[in-house]
């Protein structure tokens, strides 16, 4: 068994190549691959988030479809109410929304177990769903709401607008110190805790440990930085949308955690990235249809490689 | 009739049977003695199919049947008697035994028939017969469990340590009808723990420790000879 | 008044629908612990699946019935398929194989029928007279028919050999199966049950709305909030909680509209589970 260090070393320069490549494909890739791979790291965020739950804590939820869709119009209230639209102000009003909705789900999360704490999260996702796609006046309803994207800087200093690369590296710079920050509380004895409450809840509130606040937290964890998905996802869109808040988005995000292997972080947006590659692929062939093979490649990787693409690398990419 | 050849059994990473060998004659009454969690319920199981054999042959009636699912070890001959019971709480005592009576290849009379006789055996189920299961005492309950099973018309019985839990009187009873059993030509694979019991009714006995076989001998040998019995359970 | 009446009667009209929706779900879970996140898809391809038989035969009640069988063949394929091999992992994975199946039936029907919502026209037509009030017969038809294939169902698990088998698995599928009975059949035969009655909740509700291929999704939320109001795997329980949230749901879309007025049936689940988890029509357990 090679020593941790070797492992360790292994690991970050794959990082740093990984890095390296996506922060020169804006430079290289036409506009359509350009906005692709921003996009995919945006999900690949959102599915980092829910893997805190999924694959670190053992709590399946559908409910990250609310987080992102409120850090999202959470970000356009922002931009559509200050004049001129301020960035970081976005992000503060989307990560509070999250936060509000995450703190609901939290409470949920310590009386209930396994399917209902999950049919429970689904159920959420449908409420905000409904309310936005009705409360016209507001939301903009069906139709979302469109504002104009704010520039980078510090009011009152410098402002300099985004163009679509540097657009690009700024997602790239949130979300790899996301990555980061995750990785560093997945490995702290907090994430260790939740963990073993994966393994065996009963076991580790035995041991003493207040299984309940631990859940609280990653609940409020994997809120936060599915909305902050959210936030960036409003910025380089320049809309909000209902759709997104619907369960069905949750669903998909679950599908990447599933896709690159729960319990790794990085695979969750490996999954994101191949789904996203996949439907771009069959959607060339089959149009709207794409979802039906991208289902039945999904369905056959659940019945034989439930471990993910990530997944046999589980315990190298947590070190 | 029924035999294990050197059984490895895991429940995940647990290795519970280092190799067990066993072999249960036709209208034998065989026992299998040990301390708790040397690994007897876990031979019965393996044995039935619940869990899978990794390594070791099982043979019933010179047929492999290593790993076959239980309801075709049910249906072609052994009868399973848990511990703790497990009989259907939510079924009447008359459905629990539907579950063995109604299977194919009998007529309505011979149904009939073979309820009659365990009502003839087991009197208190008669006058449950419409009662739910779980409604039943705890000795109420094992007799149940055991009708079940033998209205599969078995030709082996594994029996799971029937009078756990039951009041004193009762083991009489267990004695009983496993006397019944024996003469109807049944044999019997019996895991007990009331030792006493094990030793009056058995032509044979395993003694179990960790996992294997320690020990083997007549019924006779060890009633005269309690050195062993003492040596490997403490008694 | 008028109003108030007119929804009493929706409510029960469409509470017995869910009800059908619902018993097929709750079936499922009880006997295999699967949550189906496709039985709103088997629900749509049943209606589908009635359109389709209704062009060739002409007669509603034989469509009916042919929608029910093909959907039954297609749930217990699907699950010999894809459910057999995931059986005894974690749940989270039947969870998600019934989640991928949703997503390729959705799209299946899509790409086979186009978007158009396709027709299916009602049996009978003609109001009922009560006083000054006018309800339709087909309706009411639709209410009883619900109630009867529910009545049927329970009468078929409280007598005869396989509801036997089926109620013995479902209690304790180990000893089921040390008793002979051949449990992964009656997995996939219980699979099929459920899926033949979500069918047939398809047609019986497609008259009244146009068929599509997304109209499953919210009668699968709805049911697995009855589900659990009703109590997991409580028959019984799933009825009257469809009824009650049905009820709800019409009399709240007296006062909002009806696209609003579902938040009922979720407001209905999140104080159930804060309240009493078990269910809220579930006897206290001992």
């Amino acid at each position: 068994m090679p020593a941790p260090r070797a492992n360790n070393r292994g690991y970050w320069i794959g990082f740093a190549v990984v890095l390296a490549l996506l922060f020169v494909a804006p430079l290289v890739l036409p506009e359509f691959w350009r906005r692709f791979t921003t996009e995919i790291l945006i999900w690949g965020l959102l599915a980092m988030s829910s893997d805190i739950l999924i694959g670190y804590t053992g709590m399946v939820s559908f409910g990250h479809s609310a987080f992102f869709g409120l850090g999202m119009y959470g970000a356009a209230a922002a931009l559509l109410t200050m004049r001129p639209p301020n960035l970081w102000l976005a992000m503060v009003y989307g990560l509070v929304a999250a936060a509000v909705v995450a703190a609901f789900v939290a409470y949920f999360s310590t009386r209930l177990r396994d399917i209902y704490f999950a049919i429970t999260t689904l159920v959420f996702s449908q409420i905000f769903y409904v309310i936005i796609f009705t409360w016209t006046e507001v939301t903009g309803g069906e139709n979302g709401l469109t504002f104009r994207q704010p520039a980078l800087g510090v009011p009152g200093l410098f402002a300099i607008p985004f163009t679509p690369v540097s657009l690009h590296w700024f997602v790239l710079a949130i979300v790899t110190i996301s990555y980061l920050l995750l990785r560093r509380i997945t490995q702290s004895p907090f994430g260790m805790v939740l963990q073993s409450i994966r393994e065996n809840e009963p076991r580790t509130r035995a041991i003493g440990y207040a299984v309940e606040r631990y859940k609280i937290v990653a609940v409020m964890l994997s809120g936060l930085f599915a909305g902050l998905a959210g936030v960036l996802y409003a910025i380089q869109n320049k809309f909000a949308a209902p759709d997104f808040v619907f369960f069905l988005i949750s669903g998909e995000v679950v599908i990447f955690n599933v896709l690159g292997g729960m319990g790794t972080l990085v695979g969750p947006l490996a999954g994101a990235a191949f789904f996203l590659l996949l439907r771009e692929a069959f959607s060339r062939f089959f149009t709207e249809y794409y979802l039906i093979p991208v289902g039945i490649i999904f369905m056959l990787m659940v019945i034989f490689m439930p471990q993910g693409l990530l997944g046999l690398w589980r315990r190298q990419l947590n070190r | 009739m029924l035999a294990l050849h050197d059984v490895h059994t895991y429940y995940g990473k647990s290795h519970v049977l280092h190799g067990v060998s066993i072999e249960v004659g036709p209208g034998e009454v065989v026992g299998l003695l040990g301390r708790n969690g040397v690994g007897k319920s876990t031979t019965l199981k393996t044995i039935m199919g619940i869990v899978r054999p990794a390594q070791g042959r099982v043979v019933f009636e010179d047929h492999d049947v290593g790993g076959m699912p239980p309801y075709r070890m049910a249906r072609i001959g052994i009868g399973y008697v848990p511990e703790d019971r497990r009989i259907f709480r939510l079924l009447t005592v008359l459905e629990n035994l539907r579950t063995g009576l109604d299977r194919q290849g009998l007529t309505d009379a011979r149904r009939e028939a073979l309820l009659e006789k365990i009502y003839l055996n087991f009197p208190v189920l008669r006058d449950r017969r419409h009662q739910a299961g779980g409604t039943l005492s705890g000795g109420e309950q094992q007799m149940l469990a055991i009708a079940r099973a033998m209205m599969l018309e078995p030709k082996v019985i594994l029996l799971d340590e029937p009078t756990e839990g039951l009041m004193p009187r009762m083991v009489g009873q267990i004695h009983e009808i496993i006397r019944v059993l024996h003469g109807e030509g049944v044999a019997i694979l019996l895991v007990e723990q009331n030792v006493p019991l094990t030793l009056e009714v058995s032509n044979r006995v395993y003694i179990m420790e960790k996992g294997v076989v320690r020990h083997h001998a007549p019924a006779a040998e060890l009633r005269a000879d309690h050195a062993v019995i003492h040596q490997y359970l403490g008694i | 008044m008028d109003a108030f009446l007119i929804q009493t009667l929706n409510g029960i009209v469409n509470g017995m629908i869910l009800a059908l929706v619902a018993s097929g779900l709750t079936l499922i879970f009880g006997i295999m612990d699967v949550v189906n996140f496709a039985h709103g898809e088997l629900f749509m391809l049943g209606a589908y699946a009635g359109v389709l038989a209704l062009a060739v035969t002409g007669n509603f009640w034989i469509s009916l019935v042919a929608a029910a069988i093909m959907i039954a063949v297609l749930g217990g394929a699907l699950q010999v398929v894809t459910l057999r091999p995931l059986l005894g992992r974690d749940p989270l994975y039947t969870i998600l194989g019934t989640f991928g199946i949703s997503l390729v039936l959705q799209n299946y029907a899509l790409w086979q029928f186009g978007p158009v919502p396709r027709k299916l026209t009602e049996p009978l037509t003609g109001h009922f007279r009560f006083f000054y009030l006018e309800y339709p017969y087909y309706r009411i038809v639709m209410a009883l028919l619900s109630a009867t294939i529910i009545g049927a169902l329970w009468a078929f698990l409280k007598y005869g050999k396989y509801g036997i088998w089926i109620r013995a698995t479902t209690q304790d599928r180990v000893m089921a199966a040390a008793m002979g009975i051949p449990v992964p059949i009656v997995h996939t035969v219980v699979f099929g049950i459920g899926a033949a009655m979500a069918a047939a909740s398809g047609v019986l509700f497609a008259p009244l709305v146009g068929v599509t291929h997304a109209m499953g999704a919210d009668w699968v939320l709805k049911a697995f909030v009855v589900v659990v109001v009703g109590g997991m795997g409580n028959l019984a329980g799933s009825i009257l909680a469809s009824i009650f949230i049905s009820l709800l749901e019409a009399y709240a879309s007296l006062i909002v509209s009806p696209s609003q007025a579902v938040i009922v049936a979720f407001i209905a689940l999140i104080v159930t589970l804060l309240v009493r988890p078990t269910g809220l029509f579930v006897p206290t357990p001992k």
